[in-house]
């Protein structure tokens, strides 16, 4: 008897010991733990490695540039290079471009995709599924093929090279991706109950009324959701700012100019700069051949900065833009 | 007493237009019209004079431009192509697992979800574009060990491009993992937990209940994210179809031009159309009729297993 349990014994250890760090019944073991946490810590070390590494390079001076010795940490830290940045890509006027092409934009697309999202969440009409799938069709035909069309509208207007080319579409529900606004929208209002807007009906009160006074305010979480998102979007937007704002016509001295697109532009303002700063001695030595890897790197994040400082004080909102967008289905 | 020829309903379908439409304006102004008008564009030439644009119908002349002369474009276009099936597959493969991982009942997940969701904040074609110079993209590991260098020597050319091409722009590729692993988590988190209790009781180990549960339950989801992804590819900040078409739409000397930069753009949405439909057709959700199947094969697995702890109960009790 005894040597027939020892075997057993030494399975249920065994058991034990494989329950405790692989888990079982869904609960995770020690063991199981431990690799999780290593695989998403390292990771997410890796995912957000340019990240660093772009923050660290910006810190370097000249000498830790060179230096292959100096990987992570400076001798210095320099804010040399932002000082340069912020020179060659004229921040401080651009800034204000690139916040008015973001916030004005996304203001009215909030509103317009709000107003597109009711209609499809809350009333029932003819046409809705076609006017739906049409909405999808937005969202997959990409933008190339209404490029030049759309280019030669306002150049007929004579709107190119002005925020317009942007609020326009914007506030017609078709700004930059505003089918995936739509739908958070349109799944937003069908999942909050409909019992306040017939009571306010019974109380006769219009339907203008009713979007205002209670569909707003219930809104709001997802109007909050999208507007961060369009807001980032229209910031990181080079295709179209560049083509109906960088293209304006010759002698328009008021063309507007976002951070990205300069940071797009950034080697040749830096050699403008080397050259305006150090003369024509630096065009004859050389200087302007050196690229400053450092400088460049402090543009990249200057122009990042302000989505960052958004994100980490309200990413919950944008982490939880999936959940309310009703993608999961019921 | 007009108004009581419309119905009650009547009137609430016209409301429900009334909200609709800014973006009924919208759609026909920015959207229909101008489809239509790049449609017309592709057949014509256009040419810009000083009294404005002239078009001449043309056919399908610029077509078979970029089909029969010109260059540049069709290898660009399968360039993205190729790309993109196996970025494709990493995106969806990489978020999948980081969604799982993230599924458990872990400490610290919101760190986690901040963390991957992150890039979506900060891509956009110059930053990258910015980092991709700085050689910042790549996984450093990759380089020092000569990966490429393996790769490009094993396979043939066509294949090797692309794969090296995934590798230098490795981190960037993964970068846009972070709404699929956010559409997996919430397609994860509505399996009922029991589900999976009910099938480590009748034998079937993590592995299986993966294929036999967790694939099934998110196939809706790893559809959206796939077209979701391929749409994203396809307008991305760094996308060379794109600004290819984009200067050849200014560039009137050599085979340019608004007429063949419409064309350029219709077959570049005619190829996307194609893509999203094969993405559909692979991953949409199909009837399960495996499971008969494999059920029998778990319920032997089940048998067996009870027959052995019958004959431990046996051997202990001897």
């Amino acid at each position: 008897m005894t040597t027939k349990a020892k075997p057993s014994a030494w399975k249920n250890r065994a058991q034990a010991i494989k329950k405790a760090l692989v888990g079982s019944n869904g609960k995770l073991g020690l063991g199981a733990k431990i690799f999780l946490y290593v695989m998403l810590t390292s990771l997410g070390f890796v995912y957000i490695y340019p990240i660093l590494h772009m923050g660290v390079t910006s810190l370097k001076s000249l000498t830790d540039l060179l230096d292959p010795s100096v990987q992570w940490l400076p001798h210095q830290l320099s804010l040399d290079n932002y000082q340069k940045a912020l020179e060659v890509m004229g921040f401080r006027e651009h800034l204000m471009d690139t916040l008015l092409v973001s916030f004005l934009p996304s203001l009215f697309q909030t509103f317009s995709c709000a107003l597109a999202g009711y209609a499809f969440a809350r009333f029932r009409f003819k046409g809705k599924n076609f006017w739906m799938a049409c909405v999808l069709l937005t969202f997959i035909v990409p933008f190339p093929v209404l490029m030049v069309p759309t280019y030669t509208l306002y150049s007929d207007y004579g709107i190119l090279g002005s925020i317009l080319t942007m609020i326009l579409p914007a506030a017609a529900g078709q700004g930059l991706r505003s089918a995936i606004f739509i739908l958070i929208y349109k799944a937003f209002y069908e999942q909050t109950p409909a019992s306040l807007d017939e009571a306010a009906r019974v109380d006769g009160a219009s339907e203008k009324r009713i979007f205002f006074t209670i569909g707003v305010p219930l809104g709001l979480p997802a109007m909050l959701t999208t507007f961060l998102f369009s807001f980032v979007w229209y910031w990181n937007e080079t295709y179209t700012t560049s083509l109906y704002m960088g293209n304006a016509a010759l002698g328009d001295t008021h063309s507007v100019s976002t951070l990205l697109m300069e940071l797009s532009k950034f080697e040749d303002s830096y050699k403008a700069y080397l050259e305006k700063v150090s003369g024509w001695a630096a065009k004859m030595g050389g200087a302007t051949n050196i690229q400053n890897e450092a400088v460049t790197m402090a543009g990249t994040i200057l122009t990042i900065l302000p989505l960052l400082i958004i994100y980490f004080c309200l990413q919950r909102y944008f982490t939880e833009a999936i959940d309310r967008s009703g993608i999961t289905g019921e | 007493m007009k108004k009581k020829r419309f119905g009650l309903v009547a009137r609430r379908e016209m409301k429900g237009y009334i909200f609709l439409l800014p973006w009924l304006i919208g759609f026909v102004c920015f959207f229909a019209v101008p489809l239509v008008q790049s449609f017309i564009y592709s057949l014509s030439n256009v040419k810009m004079t000083a009294a404005g644009r002239k078009m001449s119908y043309v056919g399908f002349d610029n077509f078979k431009y970029l089909f029969n002369e010109d260059t540049v474009f069709t290898g660009l276009l399968t360039d993205f192509y190729r790309e993109a099936i196996l970025r494709l597959a990493v995106i969806l493969v990489f978020s999948l697992v980081i969604a799982m991982m993230l599924n458990h009942n872990i400490k610290g997940k919101g760190v986690y979800r901040t963390i991957f969701f992150l890039p979506i904040i900060v891509v956009s074609g110059p930053v990258l574009q910015r980092l991709m110079d700085e050689g910042a993209t790549t996984v450093p590991l990759i380089e020092s060990y000569g990966v490429s260098g393996i790769i490009s020597e094993l396979l043939p050319a066509s294949l090797a491009n692309p794969l090296n091409g995934l590798f230098t722009q490795l981190i960037l590729v993964l970068w846009y993992s972070g709404v699929p692993i956010l559409i997996y988590m919430a397609g994860l988190q509505k399996i009922d937990r029991s589900v999976y209790e009910a099938a480590l009781i009748d034998g079937a180990g993590g592995w299986v209940a993966f294929w036999k549960i967790t694939l099934p339950a998110i196939q809706p989801m790893i559809l959206i994210n796939g077209i979701y992804t391929l749409v994203f590819l396809a307008t991305s900040g760094l996308n060379s179809v794109i600004s290819e078409i984009n200067s050849r739409m200014f560039n009137t000397s050599f085979g340019g031009g608004y007429g063949v930069a419409s064309a350029m753009a219709w077959v570049y949405t005619l190829t996307l159309a194609v893509g999203l439909l094969v993405i559909y057709l692979v991953t949409k959700p199909r009837k399960a009729t495996v499971v008969e199947v494999s059920k029998t094969r778990e319920q032997i697995r089940v048998e067996r297993l009870h027959a052995q702890r019958a004959a431990a109960r046996k051997g202990g009790a001897a």
